[in-house]
């Protein structure tokens, strides 16, 4: 292969691998918000707590990976449903900024609380070995074989899950409407706390494999890397499940490409101005559909 | 005793003449401090924050508490404000000779913050909601990168070794006219296009409201004084880079103003002073210090176990204080409510007929 094609090959490998990150913690943000209408900013954070404990179970309990998946998935959405029921849920009547700074303080609380317990950055052991393949000058690690496709299959089982299943059911009927939802005996209660735990189980299945990726991790890595995941949900449209997907790969994208043709310090930069644009130009994102105003 | 001391208050708070007095109050106080040093320099430091942070918090809340939006770009209009100040004093003006000209530079940081603040309105104008925070969000990430990425000012590294030419006099002038400047543009006619906007902007586009000069206006105020707390913060922090002024800063003003309270002034000095002060009184210097006049067998294992701790802990407990103020108090401190020296004079009459107790802007008795 010629080096422009293997060059250009290699750069959609690794923005495959960086969006499938931002798609899984783009999820949580898109579940929530159509769900509640409420931007979850704690979201980024329960993805970082999601990385502290792959690296409790790896380092402590020394399980192997698959156990510390199920686990971290599991110890997340524990975490979501408990700040879902003892944080937002007393605010839902409320007015809708105070669920958000309330996400910001639960957020800051979840950071300084682990930076309290875990004061330098930890080090995750190699769950898996890494093994490295060269496709025509293409490498191609099992690390990333096994990040695109564990995110693409849990992707493929929400959208079943959203759109295939009686709770898939509920959670659209919530997001349409809250009033008559309750009297057809759809526990809201319930269904609310369920997409919690999916969007946070997600979140810390994205933690789990970007601590692979990425092994060094500190309590604020979640900032910036929520942040972006939330602009890949604004982007695809927020509230729009499969359009939280494609916008995540096109951040990735889009950011891999700015580190591949100008300095790195440029990254935020392009990233934030294209966003801009794109909100200016599409306000609603790309699959999102326009909200018509009744006056 | 009670009703009388409630009644004393009462007419205590009406009395008109009593905000010019507790100004030319402040500013003597605020000349007096430091020349006699009647506080100690740490407790002027706090103070000098306390103000900076008001200046923050009104001006945010003109956009995030009186019209409604969610912006999160506070913290790079500062950041804008705090680098042309910089810059202006470092390598331009020639302060060692004038001091004087200080000002000058806090103000044309002021402007320069504000002439962005333009930028920010334009796609206000069509986008709202989430989608505006986003922009906000993405306007503050490429003030950052662009700082960031500019060697001339330092990029990463960013400017150290600034002038320490913010005095506390200067910080209560530029509250004073903050908090002067934000109170009147409220309750002007513009003002109320704003509070207009909050409810509903067709329909007060309907209502022949001006809407795009309305956000123009205050998007230019409110990242005006931005600009002038930036300046006023990196000429008392001597150092200022791009990290200083990430997201996390934005959080700190957003809380500030939630925590006093939504579209109310008063709530905006009560939050950014309550908070800026717990968050100091909270260090572990502070509270050891209050706590040393405890005998020694209490106050060492107090000190081993628990205030030496403080220093991480403060940053758990404080954003725990927010989100148990959101739950029981939802709008904040002061939500909505008004002190009843900041509302004008015809409102209050408005308010005071008899039977009515008044919109959304019903006064504090209690405050």
């Amino acid at each position: 292969m010629s080096e422009v094609v293997v060059y250009w090959l290699q750069q959609a490998l690794n923005a495959l691998q960086l969006g499938s990150i931002y798609a899984l913690i783009a999820l949580g943000y898109t579940l929530v918000y159509g769900i509640l209408t409420m931007i979850n900013f704690a979201h980024g954070d329960v993805f970082m707590v999601g990385a502290f404990f792959c690296f409790l179970a790896a380092t402590y309990l020394g399980l192997p990976f698959v156990p510390t998946l199920l686990l971290t998935m599991l110890g997340a959405a524990l975490l979501g449903v408990m700040i879902e029921r003892l944080a937002y849920k007393p605010l839902r009547q409320a007015p809708r900024v105070s669920a958000i700074i309330t996400a910001l303080g639960v957020g800051i609380f979840l950071e300084n609380f682990t930076l309290a317990l875990a004061p330098y950055p930890k080090h995750i052991p190699p769950l898996l070995e890494n093994v490295t393949w060269d496709l025509g000058g293409v490498s191609l690690s099992s690390l990333q074989v096994i990040i695109i496709f564990l995110s693409l299959g849990l992707m493929f089982l929400l959208d079943y899950i959203v759109h295939r299943t009686p709770v898939g059911m509920a959670m659209r009927a919530i997001s349409w409407d809250k009033t008559f939802v309750p009297l057809m005996g759809i526990p809201v209660d319930l269904i609310i706390s369920v997409t919690f735990a999916i969007g946070a189980g997600l979140a810390g299945a994205a933690g789990t494999m970007y601590g692979l990726a990425y092994p060094v991790i500190d309590p604020y890595m979640g900032i910036m890397v929520g942040w972006k995941a939330f602009i890949s949900a604004v982007v695809g449209g927020i509230g729009n499940i499969r359009g939280a997907m494609i916008g995540a790969f096109i951040l990735g994208g889009v950011e891999i490409m700015v580190t591949a043709f100008f300095p790195s310090t440029y990254r935020d930069f392009v990233a934030f101005t294209l966003l801009m644009i794109l909100i200016v130009v599409r306000p609603y994102g790309i699959l999102g559909k326009p909200r018509t105003q009744k006056v | 005793m009670s009703a009388m001391l409630r009644n004393g208050w009462e007419q205590l708070m009406a009395q008109r003449w009593l905000m010019p007095v507790l100004i030319a109050v402040g500013f003597v106080l605020a000349f007096a401090i430091p020349e006699y040093n009647l506080f100690n320099k740490y407790v002027q430091l706090v103070m000098m924050y306390v103000g900076i942070n008001i200046i923050l918090t009104v001006s945010l809340n003109l956009v995030n508490g009186y019209m409604g939006e969610f912006s999160l770009a506070h913290a790079g209009f500062m950041a804008v404000g705090a680098y042309t100040a910089a810059l202006l004093t470092q390598k331009v003006l020639p302060i060692a000779a004038y001091p004087g000209l200080f000002p000058l530079a806090v103000l044309a940081g002021g402007l320069v913050a504000a002439l962005l603040g333009l930028i920010v309105a334009i796609p206000s104008f069509k986008v709202r909601g989430d989608y505006l925070a986003i922009i906000t969000l993405a306007f503050l990430m490429i003030v950052k990168s662009v700082i960031e990425n500019i060697d001339f000012i330092g990029g990463p590294r960013g400017i150290p070794g600034i002038k320490k030419l913010t005095t506390l006099p200067w910080v209560f002038f530029w509250v004073v006219v903050s908090v002067w400047v934000v109170r009147n543009f409220v309750y002007s006619h513009y003002g109320r296009g704003v509070l207009a906007i909050r409810e509903d902007e067709i329909a007060s586009d309907l209502m022949s409201v001006n809407t795009r000069r309305v956000k123009f206006l205050a998007f230019m105020v409110s990242s005006f004084f931005a600009g002038i707390a930036g300046g006023l913060f990196a000429h008392l922090l001597q150092f200022i880079s791009p990290r200083v002024f990430d997201i996390i800063k934005t959080t700190d003003v957003l809380i500030m103003v939630y925590l006093g309270g939504i579209a109310s002034i008063g709530g905006s000095i009560l939050g950014a002073t309550l908070y800026t002060v717990l968050l100091e009184l909270l260090r572990p210097s502070t509270v050891a210090a209050m706590l040393a006049w405890l005998p020694a067998v209490v106050f060492d294992p107090l000190n081993e176990y628990f205030i030496r701790h403080l220093g991480v802990w403060r940053m758990v407990i404080m954003p725990l204080a927010l989100v148990l103020v959101m739950l029981y108090w939802p709008r904040g401190i002061m939500g909505l409510r008004e002190f009843r020296w900041f509302i004008p004079k015809r409102d209050l009459d408005a308010h005071h007929r008899p039977t009515t107790p008044g919109g959304s802007h019903g006064t504090a008795h209690d405050h």
